[in-house]
């Protein structure tokens, strides 16, 4: 197989804040193993609050106080040499944003400039990273690139707040795969956008990620768009990925008991059957139970998920589930 | 069946911009449609489709341009004692549960305002009971939230103190405008199931407006689908969803991403780049994209025509272009 263009090990990001004196830690990511595969859509699913944007942040290297990297590692396959990226300087991780890995923030519909044309920030944007380039040209290639990706080009000459929020999204997104990034990191790109222009974005991304072959990190709580998009998918509960499986696995059989609630949850048409939430509330960050995070609201709770955390484990070689029920019907089938 | 609540021909203009490039928007264009009593009623769109405008108007935080709204039988007269409903059991859930609550109040303040407000107990021990009783209903207890601040629930707990809060008043009708999109995934469908119960325990109407067509589908009885200020299609919600007539609520519909991954879009939309244009069409506001579009559609706006049970605001239904089609 490839080597993945992304990978962590046992990464940890947590968000260490002073109150009041007393330190309180937000363990936002914790230990989270995961590989990128180039040429695929790695979908990542999870409630508000749960980690997902932190991880992504960790992932793209943007690591600010109060977020700190408390262990762990992260590697880009650049030129197929695997690069740390904590050995990467401030002015290489510059260089490397957009042109090998590129982010499109949650909200990013309000990075444009509202008092420049779009035609000005696509040609500051290539100018920071390709210098020598003069305006005419940089205005040719972004041309190029909206003909390719077959959006009007009559926006260019528009300004931001001229657009609708499907279209300014869909700008963004032009620009983060403007030079080709091997890596996009998406962050909620359809939230707060209606269904039909939903449907928009997510074509533009799987159009991008056909063209480019490329590999895209998308990050949405919506399933559906998950199941629409996503190759593989991994479902994040409290810091942790708890299962990580084949779209068609997630759905079709998921293990985990959380991922099996989320799953259930979702209404269908054609289909009025009563639908259940998973009971309680997510825990929070800062104050995480002992064990196994999802055992206070787990219905299968067992004596061992009060006390120790599950290992991953691997089911076959793409479906690997945390979860000590899981475990103990592995066990129960091998003599 | 006696109707809780009709909006009739109800329309309301926005103007914009200056005194000489002025644009009118009809925000909502000529919208009628009623709730029955113990009815869930969806009002589904895509944003900017007039379907909070309506509400607004129904609560009265705006003035309708034209148009009645009868509660109870009760005529309202455009621009004129426009609260004549307001304290008669209507009630308001919003969308986003951190902005409704004020974070440097506890949450508790705001049921002991209303009780005031609506002199609903004499006396602090009768309130306390009340409350617990409409929080019980909810899944709360008076413990767990007295005297704690917004920011120490999560935003389905806090939705929840909305609808409890909203309870009080023993409302018939609740407006809730988009109560569960800002909900995490997995206790989304505890507050929509939270509407159902109160339907059938409590008999409470609700008017549910949303973009999720899908938990429309799970909770409604009945649903009107708008587009860019009109009602295109309106009727029993397995009708419509299941056997859309509209052109437009087929493109919705197949928009909804199905949540089985072997059914995945093929085919490819198109949008519109910028908004305004669409409000501003002669005929059918979706002529611009409309994939069965005749050349009567740009130029005369449709009638509602029955087809079956189910109203639709096209030219496909009507009588004299059926032959053409």
């Amino acid at each position: 197989m490839d080597k993945p263009v992304l990978r962590t090990e046992q990464l940890k990001a947590y968000y260490v804040l002073d109150v009041h004196g007393d330190q309180k830690v937000v363990k936002a990511v914790n230990e989270v193993n995961l590989e990128i595969h180039p040429n695929e859509v790695y979908g990542i699913a999870g409630e508000s609050g749960c980690g997902k944007s932190t991880l992504l942040k960790a992932l793209y290297g943007a690591v600010e106080p109060p977020l700190r990297l408390m262990g762990g590692r992260i590697f880009y396959l650049i030129k197929d040499k695997e690069l740390d990226i904590s050995s990467i300087s401030a002015e290489g991780k510059r260089k490397l944003r957009w042109e090998h890995i590129s982010y499109v923030p949650q909200g990013s519909m309000s990075v444009l400039n509202p008092v420049l044309k779009l035609k000005e920030t696509f040609s500051d944007f290539i100018s920071s990273h390709e210098s020598g380039k003069t305006r005419a040209e940089a205005f040719e290639l972004a041309k190029g690139r909206l003909i390719e990706l077959g959006l009007p080009i009559k926006i260019l000459d528009a300004f931001p707040h001229q657009l609708s929020g499907g279209m300014k999204q869909r700008v963004t997104i032009a620009l983060a795969a403007l030079l080709k990034p091997r890596v996009i990191i998406c962050d909620e790109p359809t939230t707060a956008l209606d269904v039909v222009v939903q449907r928009g974005v997510v074509q533009l991304l799987k159009d991008i990620q056909k063209r480019l072959e490329n590999s895209i990190i998308l990050v949405t709580h919506d399933m559906g768009i998950q199941a629409n998009v996503a190759d593989r998918i991994a479902i994040m509960y409290a810091g942790k990925i708890v299962e990580e499986a084949p779209t068609e696995n997630i759905f079709g059989s998921p293990q985990h008991p959380y991922t099996r609630y989320l799953i259930n949850s979702l209404p269908r048409f054609g289909d009025k059957a009563p639908r259940e939430s998973a009971p309680g509330n997510p825990p929070l960050l800062s104050n995480l139970p002992d064990g196994c995070p999802f055992h206070p609201r787990c219905p299968y709770l067992m004596e061992i998920c009060k006390q120790q955390m599950p290992d991953t484990l691997a089911l076959d070689d793409k479906h690997k589930v945390a979860c000590w029920l899981v475990a103990e019907m592995e066990d129960a089938k091998t003599p | 069946m006696q109707k809780l609540l009709e909006v009739d021909h109800l329309t309301k203009i926005f103007t914009l911009g200056s005194m000489i490039s002025r644009v009118r928007i009809t925000a909502v264009d000529n919208v009628s449609f009623d709730i029955k009593p113990a009815e869930i009623f969806a009002l589904a769109g895509e944003s900017g489709c007039g379907k909070t405008t309506t509400a607004r108007i129904i609560l009265g935080f705006d003035e309708p341009t034209a148009g009645t709204i009868v509660h109870k039988g009760k005529r309202d007269r455009a621009g004129r004692n426009k609260k004549v409903w307001f304290t008669e059991g209507i009630q308001a859930i919003f969308q986003d549960p951190f902005g409704t609550f004020n974070p440097l109040r506890t949450a508790d303040c705001y049921f002991f305002e209303t009780i005031r407000y609506y002199k609903l107990a004499d006396n602090k021990e009768t309130a306390i009971k009340l409350i617990n009783q409409k929080l019980r209903a909810v899944g709360l207890s008076f413990e767990e939230f007295s005297g704690r601040y917004p920011s120490e629930f999560s935003g389905g707990q806090l939705q929840r103190i909305s609808i409890a809060r909203a309870l009080l008043t023993d409302p018939i009708l609740m407006i809730a405008d988009e109560p569960v999109s800002m909900v995490d995934a997995s206790l989304r469908m505890s507050i929509v199931n939270l509407f159902k119960k109160l339907r059938e325990e409590y008999g409470v109407s609700v008017l549910y407006i949303t973009h999720d067509l899908a938990t429309a589908y799970y909770i409604s009885d009945r649903i009107a689908i708008m587009f860019r200020g009109n009602i295109v299609e309106m009727g029993r919600v397995e009708e419509v969803l299941m056997d859309p007539k509209h052109p437009y609520t087929r493109l919705l519909r197949e928009s909804i991403p199905d949540v089985n991954p072997d059914m995945r879009w093929r085919e490819m939309v198109t949008l519109t780049d910028i908004e305004h244009e669409e409000y501003l069409r002669k005929g059918c506001k979706f002529a611009g994209r409309c994939p069965k579009v005749m050349e009567i559609c740009k130029n005369v706006v449709p009638e509602n025509i029955c087809v079956g049970d189910v109203l639709v605001k096209c030219h496909l239904y009507s009588s004299d272009s059926q032959g053409t089609s």
